[in-house]
């Protein structure tokens, strides 16, 4: 009798739980779990969105594999997220250091470096326009980099920077990190100012030199902070796509594209929603893997 | 979360308030108040619902279609193919019967060329049932634009009536500092529109749909042509720097601020650069011809078209509405307050000399949305892309053509005519 009573309660709890848990698991399945779930199905699917959907199995798949628009997409992308890995990153670290030192209006600096990533990337498409505009109108460039470049004595670099192929995605790839070195800011500069003072004053005391107490003590107490930088960095460049349709539209020919624009040309343009969906799986199992990997490089980064 | 549910479902029972979905965030206020003077004189309410930008408008319908949320009115901004997966799903009621009531009188009230968007004549290629599918709210059409006191400045007394003139022309205003033509050919489907245009000048209509058939090649030196047309506009120097990336709006500015003399725009551009600027003083004409072989035709149709959904409990009301909006006074309206070419013929004599001048063109119109057949999705991305591929001059027009062909062969392994 005792027994049942206890396990009577148990179920209680545990019903009580459950009921507890049930919206969030609810929510969750139903906007997280089936639109996963259908997208996976429907790139086995030729459907074009609205009609008949004929299974096709893995032809998408098999697609996908040839579809060299498709990985030099990936590639484009990659290039793009290498650029703000490295020039993005370290103007962040550079400028999150300097901050994090006793320096004149450093305030007035945080606020400066953080209102390029809260613009919208609408508006950062707008401002980088106007300013690599390439027109000459009666005599002056509409561009203010070209009328920079040419005001300043040298017009041999005067350019059409959005408009050839050779600089296109080079520009994209500088405009992006403009926009995202601020998140990078931010979060390294918190990063900073968890770091123990007592830390640096023991490496003084130790004769360490500025170099080696940024190598032996700012560098390994900030690999947490790094490494999510540099995932949020590699996810976020990975998926870059309204600001590349405010700079270049539906793109120069194929040389701007990137996993997300041939998505939506694929859905959009000629109305393939299983192929976009294959397309779609395809690219976030890359994300996944380049996550997992960076988490593996950085655990091995922190052992040695 | 029931409500949420509640909310995702149809209303199934007949009411006094029709829904009505659109993407004119330019026509939204008029709407607004035609929909207000018809509650007051049918006391029928017109919930007018805006989703903007077009893009997103697009993918809002498809879902709304997949989910069977779909509003009692609304337009499809889609090619013929996809009208015709909505109409066959049961999403697009056959207007046919209510356009033909009373001897035809609303059917004969509206431009023919704008009825043809979504109209299906008997033995189509979408296997739907012939009828008419959609009500056009007003019509639209592509052509050139010119700067009247750009072209003064150059001494140029008229536009140009040939291919020739016009590159001649645009000579003489580069000699004088001005930028001869500017387009948004950064958005691929006016790069398209200009090129049909030249298509159909080049080779006629029956050898482009042979074309799309398979049975002539994109090789083929009349295609090599039209390919050709683009790569003179580059060798000559005529194209805004940057075009192939450049948006509408931008070159829709780039005109309206007198920074370049021709344009290649839609007819809608009349509103835009009167807000951009009240003073500019340019006229219209046909893109010139390159050759006596073929009439030259330019894309126009109906500019937006509304449907109405075949499972709204409030079809007939629906229909009633689109109706009203169609007619004379209402079209004048919208014509006087949107400056958009009207679908009613009899409010066509209220627009200003300007959209005359675009309505001229209507008679030698054409569009894909009316043509018997179109080409597969992917081989026009092809044809698209490899135009901008000559205007950047990274490749040659046989490149191109080679390149399309190539596109093709492979679709049409798939059978995808």
């Amino acid at each position: 009798m005792n027994q049942k009573v206890k396990a009577a309660a148990i179920f209680k709890d545990n019903l009580q739980n459950f009921c507890f848990v049930l919206p969030a698991f609810a929510i969750f399945c139903i906007f997280y779990i089936y639109p996963f779930y259908k997208m996976i199905n429907l790139s086995f699917y030729d459907w074009r969105g609205i009609g008949p959907m004929h299974f096709i199995a893995l032809q998408n798949y098999k697609e996908l594999l040839g579809d060299h628009l498709w990985w030099d997409s990936i590639w484009h992308a990659g290039y793009i997220t290498l650029i703000a890995l490295t020039f993005q990153n370290a103007l962040a670290f550079a400028l999150a250091l300097a901050c994090d030192r006793e320096i004149r209006m450093k305030r007035f600096y945080r606020v400066v470096f953080f209102i390029p990533p809260v613009l919208s990337e609408v508006v950062v498409g707008l401002i980088w326009n106007w300013i690599l505009n390439p027109e000459l109108q009666n005599g002056q460039y509409i561009g203010l980099l070209n009328h920079l470049l040419y005001s300043s004595g040298f017009p041999q670099l005067v350019h059409n920077w959005l408009g050839d192929p050779k600089t296109a995605l080079t520009t994209i790839a500088i405009v992006n990190s403009w926009k995202g070195f601020g998140w990078g800011f931010i979060m390294l500069l918190a990063g900073l100012q968890t770091i123990d003072k007592q830390l640096y004053e023991a490496a003084k005391i130790d004769g360490a030199g500025a170099w080696k107490t940024f190598t032996n003590v700012t560098v390994p107490m900030m690999l947490p902070v790094i490494l999510v930088v540099v995932i949020l960095t590699i996810l976020g460049c990975m998926q870059v796509f309204v600001l590349i349709l405010a700079l270049v539209n539906e793109g120069l020919v194929h040389h701007t594209d990137v996993p997300v624009t041939r998505i939506f040309s694929a859905m959009q343009n000629t109305n393939r929603f299983g192929y976009a969906c294959a397309l779609a799986v395809n690219f976030g199992f890359i994300l996944v893997c380049i996550s997992f990997m960076t988490k593996r490089l950085s655990d091995k980064a922190k052992q040695v | 979360m029931l409500v949420i549910f509640a909310g995702c479902s149809q209303p199934s029972n007949p009411s006094n308030k029709i829904i009505l979905w659109h993407w004119m965030t330019d026509r939204n206020d008029t709407f607004l108040k035609l929909a207000q003077q018809y509650k007051q004189e049918t006391g029928i309410e017109v919930v007018v619902q805006l989703f903007a930008p077009s893009d997103s408008y697009s993918q809002k319908i498809i879902a709304a279609a997949q989910a069977n949320v779909l509003p009692d009115i609304y337009g499809i901004l889609d090619k013929k193919s996809i009208v015709a997966d909505f109409i066959k799903a049961g999403l697009a009621a056959d207007l046919t019967d209510a356009m033909e009531a009373e001897g035809g009188k609303w059917r004969n009230s509206l431009f023919d060329k704008a009825l043809a968007d979504r109209r299906f004549d008997a033995g189509n290629i979408y296997g739907v049932k012939p009828g008419i599918y959609g009500v056009p709210i007003d019509v639209t059409n592509e052509q050139m634009l010119y700067n009247k006191k750009l072209l003064s400045k150059a001494g140029i007394k008229a536009p140009p009536k040939t291919f020739d003139e016009f590159i001649k022309d645009a000579q003489v205003l580069k000699r004088v500092g001005i930028t001869p033509f500017v387009s948004g050919w950064g958005e691929l489907w006016l790069l398209d529109c200009f090129a049909s245009n030249y298509a159909f000048n080049i080779m006629g209509e029956d050898k482009i749909f042979a074309t799309y058939r398979g049975e002539v090649k994109y090789t083929d030196p009349d295609w090599i042509k039209v390919f050709n047309v683009f790569a003179q506009l580059r060798d000559k120097g005529v194209l805004i720097d940057g075009i192939v990336t450049k948006g509408n709006k931008y070159a829709e500015q780039d005109f309206a601020l007198e920074r370049a003399a021709f344009s290649f725009n839609g007819s809608w551009c009349v509103n835009v650069y009167h807000d951009m600027n009240p003073n500019l003083d340019y006229g219209v004409f046909p893109p010139p011809p390159i050759s006596e072989a073929h009439p030259l035709k330019i894309w126009g149709d109906a500019g937006s078209t509304f449907v109405v959904n075949a499972g709204s409990p409030n079809k007939d009301k629906a229909i009633a509405f689109l109706k009203w909006l169609t007619a004379q006074d209402q079209q004048v309206v919208l014509a006087r307050q949107t400056n958009n070419l009207p679908s009613n013929k009899q409010a066509i004599s209220v627009i200003s000399p300007i959209l005359g001048e675009f309505a001229k063109g209507m008679d030698q119109s054409t569009h894909p949305n009316i043509w018997p057949l179109n080409e597969d999705p992917s081989v026009a991305e092809a044809f698209d892309k490899g135009i901008q591929d000559i205007i950047i001059g990274e490749k040659t027009p046989q490149q191109v053509a080679q390149d399309v062909q190539k596109v093709k062969d492979s679709q049409s392994l798939k059978g995808n005519h």
